[in-house]
């Protein structure tokens, strides 16, 4: 299945007959930060989403299953309508080394109090 | 079939009833060094994975309905396994 958005809606008159009363949307595919991704393409729809609203689709045979029995001549469907998306959390950034970092102390000598005091 | 990490969860109220009490993962495909290939998809899961898994998914309906439930379901992916290793020849990446 694949994540995209509603961008509009497709009206045909004249179709296959198992087609007749099947709503069908524009779909935008989209990556999980929701940026465009890829080209628009045509689904029917089992959902009734609205314009805007994140789905995801499935693609091949299986999209008519959703549709049975009828099965219509279709190859992409939409089955569900997301709510939300939960990604893992980026990688905490790596800390950055403070700005005046002390040198290594010289060896055999005491590191002076003023490169340890931060 | 294809390597992956899950990378997140989706949660969606009105979905198919075939996809109801299953998680719905997000999985990004990767090359056999690790990095990505292409965008995220979306794969229903039937082994338990969670974020950070690498998994393997299968991407075609025949295979993802049966691994996920009964046949003649609008699923066209699932997450079938976990990858614990990758043994190569040397000089394949």
């Amino acid at each position: 299945m694949y994540l995209g958005r509603v961008v509009g809606c497709v009206w045909s008159t004249v179709k296959n007959a198992n087609l007749e009363g099947q709503r069908m949307l524009v779909i935008q595919p989209v990556t999980p930060e929701l940026a465009n991704a890829g080209q628009r393409i045509i689904c029917t729809d089992y959902t009734g989403a609205g314009a805007g609203e994140i789905i995801y689709w499935v693609r091949g045979r299986e999209a008519s299953y959703a549709l049975l029995p009828k099965e219509p001549a279709t190859d992409t469907t939409v089955v569900a309508i997301v709510d939300s998306i939960h990604l893992k959390p980026a990688a905490a950034p790596e800390p950055t080394p403070p700005a005046a970092a002390a040198p290594p102390p010289a060896k055999g000598r005491k590191p002076s109090r003023k490169a340890n005091s931060c | 079939m294809l390597i992956a990490r899950v990378v997140g969860e989706l949660v969606a109220t009105y979905k198919h009833p075939s996809h109801e009490g299953r998680k719905i993962l997000l999985v990004q495909p990767l090359n056999l060094d690790g990095t990505n290939r292409g965008v995220a998809l979306v794969a229903l899961d039937s082994v338990d994975a969670g974020i950070g898994d690498k998994v393997l998914v299968v991407t075609e309906g025949f295979g993802a309905c049966t691994a996920v439930g009964p046949t003649l379901q609008p699923i066209d992916m699932a997450v079938i396994g976990f990858i614990d290793h990758i043994d190569l020849l040397p000089g394949v990446s």
